[in-house]
C-alpha cells in the first residue's frame, strides 16, 4: 500500500513538472537547415498556434535579446538592428517597420513564445541571410540553398508496380539499386518531400533518407532488381520506377528479339481459357507524314517526304504484320492530304496501343543529316493532367478485366502516356543507331502537334535530312527504306516486351 | 441690374467656365496620357538597345543566341516589332537564318496577361523547308526573341496571316501560346567555336 501511495505521489509529481504545453499535442519539431547542416528546433503547441520559445532562436540564430520587464517585452538585436516586440501583441518593430504575425507574442512563465513566422517575417528582414520557412515540410532553411520540391506518386501497384518521383526545380539526381530499397541522391542542399506515399504493391514506402538530399524508396521481399528512367523537361526532374516481382522463374527480362514465330504460345499461356492477359501491344498505328498537298520536305534530287514516309510505313507493315501478327493501321494508305486530327483520331479510335509517326527532316542549310526521334513536351496544363490522379477511370466490362475511361482533354490525351513515350524513344533510337546515320541530337521533345493528341505512347521518326544531298540519294533507296523498317521493327518487338512487364495482369 | 452686376455677373460666368474647363481637362489626362508615348514611339537615330536575338548553328542543329544591336523604342509593343524586324533580317555568319526569308510581321500586340501575339506573313508556312528540327527552331527563334528581350512577356502565341493555325510546317503544336525554350540552345559551354557573339545591325 504505502508502495502504491509511493507511486502516486512520484505520478503526480511529474505531472506537475512537466510544463502545461507538453499535453497539447506537440508538432513535430522543426528542422533548421542551413549551409553549416541542420539542428532541430523544437516548436510548441500554445492553443493551437505553432510557437517557437525566444532562448531557442537567441542561441540559433546567435542574436541579442534585451528583456524589458517595465514595457513587458524585449528587444532583439543583430548586427546592430533591432526588433522590438511587446507581450500579447501580434506584431513586432522590425528596425523601425512594423511587422503583424498571425498570433500573438506570449509569455508562458518564464519563456516567450514567438509564433513560428517571427522567423521570416521579424528575424529574415534583420538577418544577414535569407531565413525561409516551409512549414508542410516541417523545414527553416537559412541562407541561399536548393531545397527542391520532391513528390511521389505511385501510379499502379502491378506488379510490376510503377511510381514516379518528381523533383522541382529539376536537379540531377543519382540513383543506386540497393538490397530490398533504391536511393535517389538528389544534387540539393535539403528536399522538401511531398509524399503521402502508403504502401502499394512491391512499395513499402517512400521516405527521405538518412542525409537530407536522399530518398529511399524502400520495396517489399518480393521486389526483382527496379528499372528507372531519369527525364528532365520543364523545369523538373522527373524519375520513372518499374519495379518487377522477383523472377525465380527466368533470368532477367531481356528485351525479346524477333524469332522465327513470335506467335508460339509462351509457357504463360497454359491458364485457364477467359483469364488471358490481354496483349499489351495488339494494334500498332504507323502515320506516313504529310500526303496529298501537303508534300513536307523536298530534296534537290526531287525525292518528297510524302512519298518516302508512305513508301516506309508500308514496309513496316509488312514486317509487322507477318513478324508479329498483330493489326497494324495506316492513317493514310494513298497520296491524300489527310489533317492532323484526322490521324490522331485513327490512330486513338483504333484503340492502336503505340502509334510511330513517320517523317523526313529537312533544314535551311545543306549540313544537317541523320535520324531523329521526337517525343512530345506538355506544356504547364498537360504536366497537371499528367500529375492528376483523376485522368481516367476504370470501369468493369463484361469479358472481365478493366477498361480504362479517359476524362482527359483530347488534345492532351498525351499526358498520361509520356514516359512510356520517352522510353520508346530511347529503344527506337537504340535500334535505328544499329542501322541508319544518326543526328547529334537524336532524341528531341518538343509540343508535337500529332504527338500531343495521342492516347498511346507516341513518336515521331525523322528518318533523315532530304536537304542534304547525299541523304536523299540514300533515302531514295531499298536499302535505307528496308534499314528503317527493319529497325523500327525490332524497337517494335523491344518495346512490347516492355509493355508485357509493366501492365498489370 | 446695374452695370456693375452685369459685369460681375459676367466675371462669375467666364470664372465658372474657365474652372469647369480646367475640370474636365484634369478628368481626361488619364486616358490623354498615353498619347505622348506613341508620338514618341518613333525611336531616335542614335538609340539602341542589345537584344539577344536566336540564331542556327552553322551545322542547324541548334539556336545560338546573340547579341545584336536593335533601335530603341519607347513601349514593349514597338519595342517588340523592332526586336522581330531584327530578328527576321539575314542571320551574321556563321549562322543560319531560321526564319523563312520574306517573313514579315504583319501585326504584334501584347495582352494584358503578359502574353504577346506574333502575326506572321504567310511566307513563314510558304517558304518554309520543312522537318521537325527546323520548325522547332524557327517557332523557338521568335518565340525566344520575344521573351528574352522583353521582360514583360511570358509567352508568345504565333499567328499567321492573322489566324491561329495548327502548325508552321506540319509538326510542331502552335495552338497555344508557347514559353521560351531553352532546351535547343546551345552556348559557348557546351561548343567552344560557337560562343555569343556581339554584331552589329547594319542599318
Amino acid at each position: 500500500m504505502a508502495r502504491t501511495r509511493g507511486a502516486l505521489v512520484a505520478l503526480l509529481c511529474v505531472a506537475l513538472v512537466t510544463p502545461p504545453q507538453a499535453q497539447d499535442a506537440a508538432p513535430a519539431p522543426l528542422t533548421l537547415v542551413s549551409k553549416d547542416g541542420r539542428r532541430t528546433l523544437p516548436t510548441i503547441n500554445n492553443g493551437g498556434r505553432e510557437m517557437i520559445a525566444l532562448d531557442d532562436v537567441a542561441t540559433l540564430f546567435q542574436v541579442t535579446v534585451r528583456e524589458d520587464s517595465l514595457a513587458g517585452g524585449f528587444t532583439i538585436t543583430y548586427r546592430g538592428k533591432t526588433i522590438v516586440a511587446s507581450a500579447d501583441q501580434p506584431m513586432a518593430s522590425v528596425d523601425g517597420r512594423i511587422v503583424s504575425l498571425p498570433s500573438s507574442i506570449t509569455r508562458s512563465g518564464r519563456r516567450w513564445l514567438l509564433p513560428v513566422e517571427f522567423l521570416p517575417r521579424a528575424l529574415g528582414p534583420i538577418y544577414d541571410q535569407r531565413i525561409d520557412l516551409r512549414r508542410a515540410a516541417r523545414l527553416l532553411l537559412v541562407g541561399d540553398l536548393r531545397v527542391p520540391r520532391v513528390s511521389a506518386r505511385i501510379d499502379s501497384a502491378g506488379p510490376p508496380t510503377r511510381a514516379a518521383i518528381v523533383v522541382t526545380p529539376a536537379a540531377p539526381v543519382t540513383i543506386t539499386n540497393e538490397a530490398g530499397r533504391l536511393v535517389l541522391r538528389v544534387e540539393a542542399d535539403a528536399l522538401e518531400p511531398v509524399f503521402p506515399v502508403t504502401a502499394t504493391g512491391l512499395i513499402d514506402a517512400v521516405r527521405v533518407g538518412d542525409q537530407p538530399n536522399v530518398i529511399v524508396v524502400a520495396l517489399s521481399r518480393q521486389a526483382g532488381p527496379a528499372r528507372t528512367i531519369i527525364a528532365t523537361a520543364d523545369n523538373a526532374t522527373r524519375v520513372a520506377i518499374e519495379i518487377p516481382v522477383a523472377e525465380s522463374r527466368s533470368p532477367a527480362p531481356e528485351p525479346r528479339l524477333p524469332t522465327t514465330d513470335p506467335r508460339l504460345p509462351t509457357p504463360e499461356s497454359s491458364r485457364p481459357v477467359g483469364l488471358e492477359p490481354r496483349q499489351p501491344l495488339q494494334t500498332l498505328a504507323i502515320d506516313p507524314g504529310h500526303g496529298g498537298d501537303e508534300i513536307g520536305v523536298r530534296g534537290a534530287g526531287g525525292l518528297v517526304e510524302k512519298d518516302l514516309t508512305l513508301d516506309v510505313a508500308r514496309r513496316l507493315r509488312g514486317l509487322v504484320e507477318r513478324g508479329l501478327g498483330i493489326r497494324v493501321i495506316l492513317t493514310r494508305d494513298d497520296d491524300r492530304t489527310v489533317p492532323i486530327d484526322e490521324r490522331a483520331a485513327a490512330a486513338n479510335n483504333s484503340k492502336a496501343d503505340l502509334l510511330l509517326s513517320l517523317h523526313a527532316n529537312g533544314a535551311l542549310s545543306g549540313s544537317p543529316s541523320g535520324a531523329e526521334v521526337f517525343y512530345d513536351r506538355l506544356d504547364r496544363e498537360g504536366e497537371a493532367v499528367r500529375l492528376s490522379a483523376a485522368a481516367a477511370i476504370s470501369l468493369p466490362v463484361i469479358s472481365g478485366g478493366t477498361r480504362t475511361i479517359d476524362v482527359v482533354p483530347w488534345d492532351l490525351a498525351q499526358a498520361r502516356h509520356i514516359d512510356a513515350s520517352a522510353m520508346l524513344a530511347s529503344v527506337l533510337e537504340q535500334e535505328l543507331r544499329q542501322r541508319v546515320p544518326m543526328g547529334q541530337r537524336s532524341i528531341q521533345q518538343g509540343p508535337m502537334r500529332l504527338l500531343s493528341a495521342a492516347n498511346m505512347p507516341a513518336v515521331l521518326i525523322e528518318m533523315a535530312y532530304l536537304t542534304n544531298s547525299a541523304q536523299e540519294k540514300a533515302a531514295a533507296g531499298d536499302e535505307f527504306k528496308n534499314a528503317v523498317a527493319q529497325a523500327l521493327y525490332n524497337a517494335v518487338v523491344r518495346f512490347r516486351g516492355y509493355l508485357e512487364e509493366t501492365s498489370a495482369p | 441690374m446695374s452695370r456693375r452686376a452685369k459685369v460681375y455677373l459676367g466675371a462669375i460666368v467666364i470664372a465658372f467656365a474657365g474652372v469647369t474647363w480646367a475640370l474636365m481637362r484634369l478628368l481626361r489626362e488619364p486616358d490623354a496620357a498615353p498619347a505622348p508615348a506613341t508620338e514618341t514611339a518613333a525611336p531616335t537615330e542614335s538609340a539602341h538597345i542589345t537584344a539577344t536575338l536566336y540564331y542556327a548553328s552553322s551545322d542547324g542543329r541548334a539556336l545560338v543566341p546573340v547579341r545584336r544591336d536593335v533601335p530603341a523604342a519607347s513601349g514593349v509593343v514597338e519595342q517588340g516589332r523592332q526586336i522581330l524586324a531584327a530578328q527576321f533580317q539575314d542571320a551574321p555568319k556563321p549562322y543560319v537564318q531560321v526564319v523563312p526569308k520574306g517573313t514579315k510581321l504583319r501585326a504584334f500586340y501584347v495582352t494584358d496577361r503578359g502574353d504577346a501575339f506574333v502575326d506572321l506573313s504567310g511566307d513563314v508556312v510558304s517558304a518554309h523547308p520543312g522537318g521537325s528540327s527546323t520548325e522547332l527552331l524557327t517557332v523557338y527563334a521568335i518565340v525566344n526573341a520575344v521573351i528574352a528581350n522583353l521582360p514583360a512577356i511570358q509567352r508568345v502565341q504565333l499567328l499567321v496571316e492573322g489566324k491561329e493555325v495548327d502548325t508552321i510546317a506540319g509538326h510542331v503544336d502552335v495552338r497555344r501560346p508557347l514559353e521560351r525554350d531553352a532546351t535547343l540552345l546551345r552556348d559557348s559551354q557546351t561548343d567552344p567555336k560557337l560562343k555569343t557573339q556581339d554584331s552589329k545591325l547594319k542599318q
